[in-house]
This record gives structure tokens, C-alpha cells and sequence, in this order.
């Protein structure tokens, strides 16, 4: 090719211009199969359930008794985690004037529960409030109480899967707070309590109801450090999961309800409190 | 707010020699800065701490606030000694740079928020309510603070540091945020209110214009340190440094 004029000339028909933001054809089959991974399961779910007995099958006693197990533990687990979260995460907030290693530590400390799988926090729940462990061999010495296999485990349990999800979201929302509110709430008599109470909490209430929103639907589906450190106790600590996940060796028609009810009740959580709570900040 | 002391309306004050006068010889270590500076401010008599950027003027406040710790000297009101009480007990009012309201409250809980702290809400509302006449925020007063225009913003931020009837009023270049056709009008609205206040009053300010509306005696720090101070017209005529010339010859800041 020599000169230009007999370079051959792509066609002449053109395509219409690209959309700005358009996806080149591997992102737009990858995020294809991604969405496939994530919604056919549930396909399956809906469609395989045996909608006709669902009535029977719900009304079952062991059923409702896990339902009410799990519903009243995570509505437990939750309170608990916005009790000693919301505090953990200004901790966490304020720690950005500390030294480095001390930051990083306590950082670590909250993230490790996030990654660690379940199973593990179970068993070094077990470790520590067993009735050979850490602290729980002094509890069943001293005071004869056993914490292992008992629903307060399963609350427990919950906890320490679901804490991290609340103190992460309620960190955040402190950080894009504006710190300077607090001095001027200083400056206009307030003590500390009263600007936290006053002004830092409501700034952040809507991270603060993610975070329970996160944390409730993480805690109503725990089953690894529950069944590790609380075990299985039918109206104990039987929760939803593990009382699906047992149905499903015996009798999958329970099972697939019990997991429908589990789908049900975290779509529901979800729909209603993001509704009700966080779009905006003014409450 | 408590039963026998509900709204006075706003204190139509005594003569300002009632009131305490500010004393002020601090030293202020802000990062790789230094605040070192000597003043007093009396009442009815506001001072305007003028200066570049990065003087230390905005710091030097801040210490007098109890919102940065001093390293050496003492911050006084009248015969108290406040540099080691936390800012709540000061009774040092501040207006912010850019008012920094309570976004999340009304404009009235804004202005009540002082009583509040107090008080009931129910008796702090009521405390607010003269405030909000005062500065002409009565329509306002269902707003939040995300709806209101500069000006509007400036007045409820004053309505509510005034309301918690502090001792000293300290202002954070109360200009800077407001459109510049805004600044002469607001300058002069916000000149009567400080005269109004009657108290101690320092103003920070790199504007000749808001020193010569706001204040009647001028000290210019300079990279943590006070080259002069006298009143505007003193300072023309012999000025101390280069920046001091330079600061008279604006017109508007």
C-alpha cells in the first residue's frame, strides 16, 4: 500500500454511533453468567416448591418454632450489635489520631471476624465460653452457668458473624460526617454524651439502620458458628437454616419450604426498612 | 431551660461595662505552625484579627474556644480562668467560617439548641422563639438548614451562638461564604448584631472591609506572630509590614 487513495476502505456502512457507556461483548456476557449464578438458584427455588402443601408444611410445629428461634435471636442479635457496634465504630472513627500499629490492631480486629469463616468462630467461641474453656470453665466453676447449646449461644453466635457488617456501616457514616458540627454543638454547651446523643447519632442514623439491616438478615441466616457453639436443639437452638439444612436429609418438601420462608423473610427485612429508613436523614 | 427562667426575650443588655472583657496570651501548636499572641478584647469594643492565610488567625480562635489545646498562657473571661475548661463551659459563642448549622434539625431546634442542652424541648422551642423574631427567622423557622440561602444561613447561625448567651462572641471570617453582592448588606446587619451583643467580641478576617464595619481595634498576625495593632486608622497610618499595606490598599476582601 502505497498511496492512500488505494487503501482499501473499511465498508461503508457504518454502525450507529456507540451509546456512551456501552459494554464491550465479554463484560456483557461475564456480567451475564454472574447474574445467572445469582438469581437461577432462587429460580429453582420458587419453582420447585411445593406451593400446594406450603399451608401444611409452614404449620408444621417444628417450622414455626424455628421460625419464631431464628426471628427472636437475630431481633436479639441485632440489638445487641447496635448496642456495643454503634460505639465500636466511633472508637474505630476516632482511632485515625492514634498511632499505626494500635489503629491497624484494632481494625484487624474487627475485620477478622468478616473473613473468618463461620465455623472457625464457632469453634473458638466454644474455646472460650466452653465448659473447659478460656472463660466459660470459670463460669461453670463459680457460678454454674454454661453458656454452649443454649440460645443465648445462638445469639452469641450471631453476634460475632454480624457486629463487623454494623460497625463497618456506621464507620463509614461517621467519616463522611462533619466533625465540626460536634465542636460547634461543644461551643453551644453541649457535653460530650449530649453531642453524641444530640448530634453525632442522628447524623448517622442512616448508616446506623443499613448497618442493622445488614446485620439482622446476616444474623437470621448464620448457621456455621451456630451449629459449632449452640448445636441443634430443636425450640432452642435450632434455627431456620440448620432446621432447613437437617430437613433436607429426611424431608426436602420441609426443607424447600423452611428455605422459602428464610428467602421470604430477608427479601421482607430488606424491602421494608429500606423503605422506611434509608433513603433519607431526616427523621 | 428550667421552669423559672423560661425565654427571656432576648436580653436587652446592661451597659456594657457589665460585662466581662476577653483576655487572651496563648500559645498554640498546630502542626508544623505556632500561635503566639497577646490580647484582650473589651466589651462594646470589638477586636479584628486580621492576617494572611495560614497566619494562625483561625487557630488562635479555636484555642480561645477550648476546641484546640494551648501549650502555654491562659485564656481569661472577666475573673475566670477558662483556658482548662472543655469549650461547653466557656460560654464562648462562635460563628463558623461556614456557620456549620445542625443539618439534620430545623432552623428553630437550631436556635434552640443552647437550651436544649438544658433543657426540655419543649421549653427550649419556646426559648428559641424570641431569637427567631430577633433575626427575622420566624418563616424559616420549619426549615432545615439545606434550604436556606447563604445569608439565611448566616443569620440562624448567629441567632443560635447568641442564643446560648455566651460571655465572648468569636467570628470565623463570617464573609467568606456569602456571594460578594450579599457581603455589604450582611456586613452591615451582622455590625449591628454584634453591637447589639455588647460582650467581648473577636473577629478573624483578612478583609480591611470587615474590620472597618466589625471591629475597632485591629491586630494583624503574621505567621503566628502579632506585627501591629492599633485601630484601622492607626495602623494607615504607619504600617508595619508589607502585608499590613497591602491589606489597607484592598478595597474589598
Amino acid at each position: 500500500m502505497t498511496a492512500p487513495q488505494t487503501t482499501p476502505r473499511a465498508p461503508t456502512r457504518r454502525r450507529p454511533p456507540r451509546a456512551h457507556g456501552g459494554l464491550a461483548w465479554p463484560v456483557a456476557v461475564l456480567a451475564g453468567v454472574g447474574l445467572a449464578v445469582l438469581v437461577l438458584p432462587l429460580v429453582a427455588l420458587v419453582a420447585r416448591a411445593p406451593w400446594g402443601e406450603l399451608g401444611e408444611l409452614l404449620a408444621r410445629e417444628s417450622v414455626l418454632e424455628a421460625l419464631v428461634l431464628s426471628l427472636g435471636t437475630a431481633t436479639a442479635a441485632t440489638g445487641v450489635c447496635l448496642m456495643l457496634g454503634v460505639p465500636l465504630a466511633v472508637l474505630l472513627a476516632r482511632a485515625a489520631a492514634w498511632p499505626t500499629p494500635a489503629r491497624r490492631l484494632l481494625r484487624a480486629a474487627v475485620t477478622v471476624p468478616l473473613v473468618l469463616p463461620p465455623v472457625v468462630g464457632g469453634i473458638a467461641l466454644l474455646l472460650l465460653l466452653g465448659r473447659r474453656g478460656l472463660i466459660g470453665s470459670a463460669l461453670d466453676d463459680l457460678f454454674g452457668i454454661t453458656v454452649p447449646f443454649t440460645t443465648g449461644a445462638v445469639v452469641l453466635a450471631q453476634v460475632f458473624v454480624a457486629l463487623p457488617f454494623l460497625v463497618f456501616a456506621v464507620e463509614g457514616a461517621l467519616r463522611s460526617t462533619d466533625r465540626r458540627t460536634e465542636l460547634a454543638a461543644a461551643t453551644l454547651g453541649a457535653s460530650r454524651w449530649q453531642v453524641f446523643r444530640h448530634v453525632t447519632l442522628p447524623l448517622v442514623a442512616p448508616g446506623v439502620a443499613a448497618g442493622a439491616v445488614l446485620c439482622f438478615t446476616r444474623a437470621l441466616g448464620e448457621f456455621g458458628a451456630t451449629i459449632t457453639f449452640a448445636g441443634s436443639l430443636p425450640g432452642v437452638t435450632r434455627t431456620l437454616p440448620i432446621a432447613s439444612y437437617l430437613a433436607m436429609q429426611t424431608d426436602p418438601d420441609e426443607a424447600i419450604a423452611l428455605a422459602l420462608l428464610l428467602l421470604a423473610v430477608s427479601v421482607g427485612v430488606l424491602l421494608l426498612l429500606r423503605d422506611r429508613w434509608l433513603p433519607g436523614v431526616r427523621g | 431551660m428550667t421552669r423559672e427562667t423560661p425565654a427571656p426575650s432576648p436580653p436587652p443588655r446592661g451597659p456594657a461595662g457589665a460585662r466581662p472583657a476577653l483576655h487572651a496570651d496563648v500559645t498554640v501548636t498546630r502542626g508544623a505552625h505556632r500561635v503566639e499572641a497577646a490580647f484582650d478584647a473589651l466589651p462594646g469594643h470589638p477586636l479584628a484579627v486580621v492576617g494572611p492565610n495560614g497566619a494562625g488567625k483561625s487557630t488562635l480562635l479555636a484555642a480561645i474556644a477550648g476546641l484546640v489545646p494551648v501549650d502555654a498562657g491562659r485564656v481569661r473571661i472577666g475573673d475566670r480562668d477558662v483556658d482548662r475548661l472543655p469549650p461547653e463551659r466557656r460560654r464562648v459563642g462562635v460563628l463558623f467560617q461556614d456557620y456549620v448549622l445542625f443539618p439534620h434539625l430545623t432552623v428553630r431546634d437550631n436556635v434552640a439548641f443552647a437550651a436544649r442542652m438544658r433543657g426540655s424541648r419543649h421549653d427550649a422551642r419556646a426559648a428559641a422563639e424570641p431569637w427567631l423574631a430577633r433575626y427575622g427567622l420566624t418563616t424559616l423557622a420549619d426549615r432545615l438548614p439545606g434550604e436556606l440561602s447563604g445569608g439565611q444561613a448566616q443569620r440562624v447561625a448567629l441567632a443560635r451562638a447568641l442564643a446560648a448567651e455566651p460571655e465572648v462572641l468569636l467570628l470565623d471570617e463570617p464573609m467568606s461564604a456569602l456571594d460578594v453582592e450579599l457581603r455589604h448588606d450582611m456586613r452591615a446587619e451582622l455590625a449591628q448584631h454584634v453591637r447589639e451583643f455588647g460582650g467581648a467580641t473577636v473577629v478573624v478576617t483578612h478583609s480591611r472591609a470587615d474590620a472597618a464595619t466589625l471591629a475597632d481595634h485591629v491586630l494583624v498576625l503574621e505567621d503566628g506572630r502579632v506585627t501591629q495593632r492599633g485601630t484601622l486608622e492607626e495602623l494607615a497610618a504607619a504600617p508595619a509590614t508589607p502585608y499590613v499595606r497591602r491589606m489597607l490598599a484592598t478595597s474589598e476582601g
